[in-house]
C-alpha cells in the first residue's frame, strides 16, 4: 500500500509547491506593476536609471548573440525549406514559409530560451545572493520594498526589451535564409527581402510580439521568485540558478505550443 | 517622575518555523535612551525577535509595536515612516556588493530625502568618519575586511540619525580587539547621537560592557529583564550557567531516545 501512496503524496506535495510558487509569482508581479505604476505615491518611485540599466543588460549586451544565432537559424530554416519544398517543386513558397515559421514561432523562441539563460539565470543568482547575504532584508529596512528595487526594474526592462529583441531577430534569421536560398531560387538576397515585406501579415509579426510579452513575464517571474526563495547558502544560489533556467525554458515551449494552438487555428 | 513612552513594545509574542516554535510568547519593553542587550545561547531565537521587531517576520501571535505602530496592521506609508526612524546592523553587514561603501552609506539618504548630491556626500563621509572609515567610500565591500564591513553597515545604519539603533552579533566572527573597539563605538554613539540601542548578542563580556539593561532570552523564554547588576545577583540556575559558560545538562530518556533514533515520533 505504502509503495503506492508514497509516490501519491510526492506528487501531491510537488503539485501544492508548484500552485504556492504560481501563486507567489502573481504576487510578485502584481506588487511590481502596482509599485511601477504608483509606488511613487507611497514612497517607493521605480527609478528609471535602474530600468536603463536592465534594459542595456538584458537587451543591449544580448544583441550580438541573439544576431549571431538568429542568422544561424535563418540558415538552417532556409537549408530546410529549399530542400523540403523543391521536392515538391514549390520551391516558390520558400520566401513565405520561412517569413512565417520566423516571425511567427522561432524568432520569439529562439529570443526567449537566450534571454532565459542570460538574463533569467542572472536574476535569479543576483537576488538569491542577495537573499541569502540578508541585503534584500536590508533594503526593507532601510525602507527600500525589494520588489521595487529589484524587480519592478527588471520586469518593465524585459517586457520592453524582449519584444524588440524578437522583432531584430525576425529581421536577422530572415535575412540569413535570404542569403542562403536567394541564389537557390535565382533572385538576389534585396529581391527575397522586398518579396518577404509584401508577403507578411503585420499579425504575423505581431503575433510573435505578444508571445514575446509573455515569455518575458515568464522569465522574469521566474527569475526573481526562485531567486527569493533561495535558501542553504552559496549552494543554494547555484541550484537557484539552474532551476531558473530549466524552469523558464520549459514554460517557454509549453506556452508558445498553447499560443500557437490558439492563434493558428 | 513620569517614564516616556516605550519605543519598543513588543507582548506575549509566538513565533514558529514549522512546526517548530521558536518564541513562546515573549515581552519586551525598551524605553529612549538605554541601551539593551538581548543575550542567549545560539538559537535561543535572539535573531528571530529582531526579525519580528524590524516587521521582517509576522508574528503569529502577540504584537510588535515601535514607536507605538504595530507593523503588522500598519499601513505602507506608516511602516515606511517607523523605518525612516530606525538603523540596523545585520550580523553579516549586508552591504549592498554592487555598490561602494560609500554609495551603501548614502542609499537611505538618496532614498528617502531630496538633498543634493554634494550634501549627501558630505554626510555620508561625516558618517564614516564617526566609525573611523574616513576615505574608505570608493572601496568595494569585498575590499574590506571583517570589522571594517560591520562598522560601514553600522555607518549606513546611522546616516538617517535614527532614534533606534538595532545591532545583531556585533561581535561575531570578529577578533577581541577589533570586537572591542565596536563596543566602544556602540557606547560612543548612544552618547554623541543620543540613541537608543538594541544589540543582539551571545559574547558576555560585551554584553556587561556596554548594556544598561540586558534581556535573557533561553529557549524562546524570556528569563528575565534587569539591569546587568540586577542579572549577575540574579538566582536562576539557567543564568547562572549561562554566566558560567557551562553547557545545559542534558537528560537522556532511553525508551524516547531510542524511539527518536528509529524515527517513531515527530
Ligand atoms: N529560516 C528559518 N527556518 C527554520 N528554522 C529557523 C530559521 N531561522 C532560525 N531557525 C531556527 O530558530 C531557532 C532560533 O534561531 P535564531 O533566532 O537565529 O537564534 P539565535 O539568533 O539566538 O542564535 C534556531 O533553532 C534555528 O534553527
Ligand atoms: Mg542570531
Amino acid at each position: 500500500m505504502e509503495a503506492l501512496t508514497r509516490p501519491l503524496g510526492k506528487l501531491g506535495r510537488a503539485t501544492a509547491e508548484a500552485l504556492g510558487g504560481m501563486g507567489y509569482a502573481a504576487m510578485l508581479l502584481y506588487e511590481s506593476l502596482y509599485l511601477s505604476a504608483f509606488g511613487w505615491r507611497i514612497g517607493q518611485p521605480l527609478r528609471l536609471r535602474a530600468v536603463l540599466e536592465q534594459m542595456r543588460q538584458i537587451g543591449v549586451d544580448a544583441l550580438p548573440i541573439v544576431c549571431l544565432l538568429a542568422f544561424t537559424v535563418g540558415i538552417m530554416l532556409g537549408i530546410q525549406f529549399v530542400s523540403a519544398l523543391g521536392e515538391f517543386g514549390a520551391q516558390s513558397q520558400v520566401v513565405i514559409a520561412v517569413a512565417k515559421s520566423v516571425t511567427r514561432e522561432f524568432g520569439a523562441l529562439i529570443t526567449a530560451i537566450l534571454v532565459a539563460g542570460r538574463s533569467g539565470s542572472a536574476l535569479a543568482a543576483r537576488i538569491g545572493s542577495m537573499t541569502v547575504s540578508q541585503e534584500v532584508d536590508a533594503l526593507a529596512v532601510i525602507g527600500i520594498d525589494p520588489v521595487r528595487y529589484l524587480v519592478a526594474p527588471a520586469l518593465i526592462a524585459m517586457l520592453i526589451m524582449l519584444p524588440l529583441l524578437t522583432v531584430f531577430a525576425d529581421a536577422v534569421a530572415i535575412y540569413g535564409a535570404a542569403l542562403y536560398s536567394a541564389p537557390a531560387l535565382d533572385i538576389t538576397p534585396s529581391a527575397y527581402m522586398l518579396q518577404t515585406m509584401s508577403l507578411l501579415d503585420p499579425g504575423d509579426i505581431g503575433q510573435g510580439i505578444a508571445k514575446s510579452a509573455v515569455f518575458a513575464l515568464l522569465i522574469t517571474l521566474i527569475g526573481v521568485s526562485t531567486g527569493f526563495s533561495v535558501v542553504g547558502g552559496a549552494e543554494g544560489v547555484g541550484r537557484a540558478t539552474t532551476r531558473a533556467v530549466v524552469l523558464s525554458i520549459c514554460w517557454i515551449i509549453v506556452a508558445d505550443m498553447i499560443f500557437s494552438y490558439f492563434l493558428n487555428r | 517622575m513620569n517614564t516616556p513612552a516605550p519605543l519598543i513594545e513588543v507582548e506575549k509574542l509566538e513565533a514558529w518555523y514549522g512546526k517548530r516554535r521558536i518564541l513562546n510568547g515573549v515581552d519586551f519593553t525598551v524605553h529612549p535612551g538605554e541601551i539593551r542587550v538581548i543575550m542567549g545561547g545560539s538559537g535561543s531565537g535572539k535573531s528571530t525577535l529582531l526579525r519580528h521587531m524590524l516587521g521582517l517576520n509576522r508574528p503569529v501571535s502577540g504584537s510588535v509595536r515601535l514607536f507605538g505602530t504595530d507593523l503588522a496592521t500598519a499601513s505602507d506609508r506608516e511602516k515606511l515612516e517607523v523605518r525612516k526612524r530606525i538603523g540596523v546592523s545585520f550580523q553579516g553587514g549586508a552591504l549592498l556588493t554592487s555598490m561602494t561603501v560609500g554609495d551603501n552609506v548614502a542609499l537611505p539618504l538618496r532614498e528617502h530625502t531630496n538633498l543634493d548630491e554634494q550634501t549627501i556626500r558630505i554626510m555620508s563621509r561625516i558618517k564614516l568618519e564617526v566609525v573611523n572609515l574616513g576615505g574608505f567610500q570608493d572601496l568595494m565591500p569585498s575590499q574590506l575586511s571583517g570589522g571594517m564591513i560591520k562598522r560601514a553597515a553600522l555607518a549606513r545604519a546611522v546616516v538617517m540619525d535614527p532614534r533606534l539603533l538595532f545591532f545583531d552579533e556585533p561581535s561575531a566572527g570578529l577578533d577581541p580587539v577589533v570586537s572591542a573597539e565596536l563596543d566602544e563605538l556602540i557606547l560612543r554613539l548612544r552618547d554623541a547621537l543620543r540613541m537608543t540601542i538594541v544589540v543582539v548578542t551571545h559574547e558576555l563580556d560585551s554584553a556587561f560592557k556596554i548594556a544598561d539593561t540586558i534581556t535573557v532570552l533561553d529557549q524562546g523564554n524570556v528569563l528575565m529583564t534587569g539591569t546587568t547588576a540586577e542579572v549577575r545577583a540574579a538566582d536562576n540556575e539557567r543564568i547562572q550557567d549561562l554566566l558560567n559558560r557551562r553547557p545545559r545538562e542534558v537528560h537522556v530518556d532511553a525508551d524516547e531516545y531510542l524511539q527518536r533514533l528509529v524515527g517513531e515520533t515527530e
